[in-house]
């Protein structure tokens, strides 16, 4: 898995999953996002447009940042999910819990 | 494969029909080795089995969950351990074993993560999803030896 972050013009900053989400390197995404939230930035999309499989380890990553971002005022958007990915959230009843968008262009414009 | 990983504690029997080929693996307690193990078993079966989806999707979740439980939770993490792995596979079915070195679980003891209170939790979904992504899952008595199958026509 590798992670790219970027910062939208709009001052979101996106975050790309390329590779697979899970238990032996979800620390890393923790950390990129919880740095950036230190560092002041309060709006994140995470882009899986490039994400192969996700499992219980990633998505526990996700429900913790969502809880961290809104406790400081903040909104975590996803998008690019993949059918496998739809499944998965609508499997665990995660798609009421995140804003989900088609895709990364759509969530930007829903900040 | 060492004396605990060994027939008399397995959850699996031959459970389908036409399970011809077979692969063994020892993982380490490890988790960064969990994508590796997941992928090396993935690509002999997309090969073999009737529906990719299948593999790519529900195999390769529901493996990588049983191998962080062995690892995180059977192991605790403990290095001197192992988990074994062993896949029975045809064309029309798939029968994944994942057993670990620790004392087991009551898996008849977890609750439904997708409760409402439950969803804003980090953690309880591994189980859950393997119920939800294979046909059948076995447990040996002790509870630490999982059997996973999954069959497609």
């Amino acid at each position: 898995m590798s992670l790219s972050v970027r910062k939208d013009p709009s001052g979101v900053v996106v975050v790309a999953v390329d590779g697979q989400l899970i238990v032996g390197n979800r620390q890393e995404l923790k950390q990129k996002i919880l740095d950036a939230l230190e560092a002041g930035d309060r709006k994140f999309l995470i882009d899986f447009s490039r994400t192969g499989y996700i499992d219980s380890s990633g998505l526990g990553v996700l429900v913790s940042l969502s809880k961290k971002i809104r406790d400081q005022g903040g909104d975590l958007r996803l998008a690019g999910l993949n059918e496998d990915l739809k499944t998965l959230f609508e499997l665990t009843k995660l798609d009421t819990l995140f804003a989900i968008s088609d895709s990364p262009e759509e969530a930007l414009t829903a900040f | 494969m060492r004396a605990a990983l060994s027939a008399d504690v397995r959850a699996c029997e031959r459970a389908a029909e036409g399970l011809e080929a077979e692969l063994r693996l020892t993982v380490p307690s490890d988790v960064t080795v969990v994508a590796e193990a997941v992928e090396l078993v993935a690509r002999h079966l997309e090969a073999a089995f009737v529906d990719r989806r299948t593999i790519r999707f529900n195999l390769r979740v529901a493996l990588s969950e049983a191998l962080a439980n062995a690892i995180l939770y059977g192991n605790a993490g403990d290095e001197a351990k192992r988990v074994g792995v062993r896949v029975l596979f045809g064309r029309h079915a798939v029968q994944v074993e994942v057993s670990d070195e620790g004392g087991g679980f009551d898996y008849r003891l977890v609750p439904d993560p997708t409760l409402p209170f439950a969803r804003m939790q980090p953690r309880g979904r591994g189980l859950f999803l393997i119920r939800q992504l294979v046909d059948e899952v076995r447990f040996n008595d002790t509870g630490n030896s999982i059997c996973m199958i999954l069959r497609r026509d």
